[in-house]
This record gives C-alpha cells, sequence and structure tokens, in this order.
C-alpha cells in the first residue's frame, strides 16, 4: 500500500484527514516542500479558510507548480473543500483570486436567496444528498464508486465551485433548490465539496478509493 | 430541500467517565465516553457533542484525551464544549480534531469571545449554548452558567439573538428544568428562540421519545441533542430514526 501524501500549507486542520486514511492502514506524508510533493503517489490538498490565503500558503511553500505538474502527470490528487475550490481557475472570495486551473470554472458565493427568492442560510452547514451529475447516472468508475445516489454527506461552505465544463461535473447536492457542485472530476483530479472525513460511512468510501487510486 | 432534523449525542464527561445527572445535578457514572460516541456514531447518529463538565470549575477543558481517540474512529462533526475561556483554548481543541466548540461561561462574562471565535474560525465553529431555567417570579427564562449553578441575569430570548449578532452560528439551547428527566421538550422555549434567531436551535433537556423529538422539530429545533435516552439505552438511534420517520420527521437515513 503506498502512502498518501496531505499537502500542509499551514492553513487547515489535518488531523480529521489523517485519521481516516490511516483508519484504513495506510501511511500518511505531510508535504510542506515541492521535493515531498513530488514523491508523492497520491496527494491530498485539504483546507479550511479563505480562498486567498490557501492560495498564498502553497506559493509561499513553491508549492503551486509541483501540484500541476503531479495532476499533469495523472497522480491521484483529492481536495477537500476549499481544496476543492482551489483546484479551478480563480475565485471571486475578497475580490480576485487565482487558484491552481486544474479543472476549467470559478468558484462564487453561494446566492443569500433560494430558487424562489427567499432569504437562505449561507454558509451550508450539514448533511446533504449526492446526485449523479453531468450526464451519468451512478458513480462508478470514480473515487465515489460505492456510494449510492441520494446518499447523504457533510458539507460547511460559503463558496460553489461552477465548472467550465459539463462532463467534469461529478456530483451535485441541492441546497435551497439550487444544484451546486459537490463532486468535480478531471482527469486523475478530483475535488469534494463536502468532508470525506466527516461524513461518516459514505465519506470514507471517498477515503478508501483514493488509497486504492495511490495502488 | 425538506429540512431533516439532526440528532446529536451529548456526552457529558467528568473525569474521563460519561456521566448523567438530572438537572444537572447528581451525576452517575456510566462508562468510557468513548465507546458510548463509537456505538452511536456505527448507529448513524449525525453528530457528537463532547461537554467536559467540571472543566469550568478548574478552568480548563480535559477532553484531549478522549479527542484523540475519537479522531481514530469516529467520522462525523465532533463539537466541544466545557471551559473555553480564550481563543488559546477554542485552537486547543480545534487542533486536537474537534469541529465546533460549545461555550456558555466565557461567552456570557466576555461576550466578545463570540466575535473573535466566529472571525478566526467561521461562525460555523461558533455554538453559543445557553442554559435556560424559567423565572419564577416572571415571564420567561433566564440564562444559566457554571453548569446551571449561578444565574446571569440575561433573558434566554434576547441573549441568544445578541449571541447570534454576536457571530455566534448555532445555539445549543438547554432546558435545566427538564434536562434528564425525559420528559418532553420545553417546546415554548425552544420555538420562542427559534423564532428568534436565524441560525440552527439545537434543542437539548427532555426527549424522553421519538414524539419529543417531532414536537421539538414542529416548535423550529433544527437538532436535538440526546443523552439519557440513549445512555440508559432506553432506544437506539436506528428505532429513534425509525421512529421518527414513521410520524413524518425527515432525518438522515
Amino acid at each position: 500500500m503506498n502512502p498518501i501524501t496531505i499537502i500542509d500549507y499551514g492553513l487547515s486542520n489535518l488531523l480529521s484527514v489523517q485519521r481516516a486514511f490511516e483508519h484504513f492502514g495506510a501511511a500518511v506524508k505531510l508535504a510542506r516542500s515541492p521535493d515531498e510533493v513530488f514523491a508523492a503517489k497520491a496527494l491530498v490538498l485539504p483546507g479550511v479558510g479563505a480562498f486567498r490565503d490557501g492560495m498564498q500558503g502553497l506559493r509561499k511553500l513553491d508549492l503551486v507548480e509541483p501540484i500541476r505538474q503531479k495532476a499533469a502527470q495523472g497522480t491521484p490528487l483529492l481536495g477537500i473543500c476549499l481544496g476543492m475550490q482551489m483546484l479551478f481557475e480563480e475565485s471571486e472570495e475578497f475580490g480576485r483570486w487565482e487558484g491552481l486551473g486544474l479543472i476549467p470554472g470559478r468558484v462564487v458565493r453561494i446566492p443569500d436567496t433560494d430558487a424562489e427568492g427567499r432569504a437562505q442560510r449561507v454558509p451550508q452547514v450539514g448533511w446533504n444528498r449526492l446526485l449523479p451529475a453531468g450526464g451519468k447516472q451512478d458513480f462508478d468508475r470514480s473515487l465515489l464508486e460505492g456510494i449510492r445516489r441520494g446518499e447523504e454527506v457533510y458539507f460547511v461552505h460559503s463558496y460553489e465551485a461552477k465548472p467550465t465544463n459539463p462532463a467534469d461535473l461529478l456530483a451535485v447536492t441541492v441546497y435551497g433548490g439550487r444544484r451546486i457542485c459537490a463532486v468535480a472530476r478531471r482527469g486523475s483530479v478530483t475535488g469534494c465539496q463536502f468532508h470525506p472525513e466527516k461524513s461518516g460511512r459514505v465519506g470514507l468510501n471517498v477515503i478508501r478509493a483514493l488509497i486504492e487510486a495511490a495502488g | 430541500m425538506a429540512d431533516k432534523i439532526r440528532l446529536i449525542a451529548r456526552l457529558e464527561v467528568k473525569n474521563d467517565y460519561l456521566v448523567k445527572g438530572i438537572q444537572l445535578e447528581g451525576l452517575r457514572k456510566l462508562g468510557d465516553p468513548h465507546d458510548f460516541a463509537k456505538e452511536y456514531y456505527e448507529a448513524g447518529i449525525d453528530e457528537i457533542l463532547y461537554l467536559d463538565i467540571v472543566a469550568s470549575l478548574y478552568n480548563r477543558n480535559n477532553l484531549s484525551h478522549i479527542l484523540r481517540r475519537t479522531t481514530e474512529d469516529i467520522f462525523i462533526p465532533i463539537t466541544v464544549g466545557g471551559g473555553l475561556r480564550t481563543l488559546e483554548d477554542v485552537h486547543a481543541v480545534l487542533a486536537q480534531g474537534a469541529d465546533k466548540v460549545a461555550i456558555n461561561t466565557a461567552a456570557i462574562k466576555n461576550p466578545e469571545l463570540i466575535t473573535q471565535v466566529a472571525q478566526a474560525y467561521g461562525s460555523q465553529c461558533m455554538v453559543l449554548s445557553i442554559q435556560a431555567k424559567r423565572r419564577r417570579d416572571a415571564e420567561g427564562w433566564e440564562a444559566y452558567y457554571d453548569n446551571g449553578r449561578e444565574h446571569s441575569g440575561l433573558d434566554v430570548v434576547t441573549w441568544a439573538r445578541r449571541g447570534v449578532a454576536l457571530g455566534a452560528g448555532e445555539i445549543l439551547l438547554t432546558s435545566v428544568d427538564r434536562e434528564g428527566l425525559g420528559r418532553g421538550m420545553e417546546d415554548e422555549l425552544i420555538r420562542q428562540v427559534a423564532d428568534a434567531v436565524p441560525v440552527p436551535v439545537i434543542a437539548a433537556g427532555g426527549a424522553g421519545s421519538a414524539g419529543d423529538i417531532a414536537a421539538a422539530a414542529k416548535a423550529g429545533a433544527a437538532a436535538v441533542a440526546l443523552s439519557s435516552l440513549l445512555h440508559y439505552r432506553r432506544t437506539s438511534v436506528g428505532e429513534l430514526k425509525q421512529a421518527l420517520i414513521g410520524q413524518g420527521v425527515e432525518v438522515r437515513r
């Protein structure tokens, strides 16, 4: 079993993510340098907090190019929550900020009103359903394999990703009557807006799938 | 989306033991909190709430090794409360694997802490815990602290509203009068607080059946915190969910 490399850029609480991989017997390495990223068999980009701070954290450690190169080489990469949003080209959180650009699209604020114009709560906090999207009927041959449509996972977020290509949309959830990108995927890069490490049995499917993808 | 009621297991901890009292008094030792939490997790509980109930007497939160074990095999949101006085205390429990903090005493003594936590970690992380006792001499409820021992003079509904304005993302509302009795929740209190604030209200105190939970949901609770009902094995998480679905209350399946 290859180790899982979690990118540690100082912003997020890694412990729960790390424990979830260890739960299945995987060894976890923390990467804080380009060499550690280059050596990875599978990468996890976790994150909570603001987009700008996250990207600045990656830049300060010179990790942006190494992550891009690893993704281009086909190394499995899982972004979680803010880490998922940073996979996209740019975010409008507190201005306009450039992301990793691994999945075409942008990150925008969840509207303050629902589909019928009534005030809704932002952030979305809580359990919500995963539904196949982008023309897919199920989650086969993805990191969501084994999850059934409609199973619930745990979200905490104020911003949502909008993939440009429908084919990159793997799963949506419905909040306030609108579809929100729950999981985006392009090649070996997968981003989960929800927290697989906090979503019980369903979330652990994703953790185990990445361990398998790591070889 | 129809709102689902969240079921939260509330584990009060004293010196490494899960304890339970009645109206926050007369504590009984029930066992290892982690064993209980793990059982609830595996049965499908939505969140875990750990409260170190002696922490505020000693000015420190002592849940670190329970939290460490929790992160190893419980993978749902964890809230920690009890004795959190400063931003550093909050940072420490978050670094140990908690997702949210519940603060009562320190929020009453230093309301600015609510804002500090919300700004540093987001309002979704800051749960304002309110221990409510019905006033004997007047209408309404008063907020208590130090585990129901000290009264603040604050009206519960006013305090809840102010706490949310300061940055609280959820209210953990415990009816001290109903707590530990299992004879129903204080629905009027739940209704008044839920109507007053735009954030989720977690109702605690008195749930003895699925019917009590359904009534709290109807009164506006977004979540219910359960302790005696589960700890004394009067029902299981699975049975409870089935019963709630039977009564038309949506839960996570």
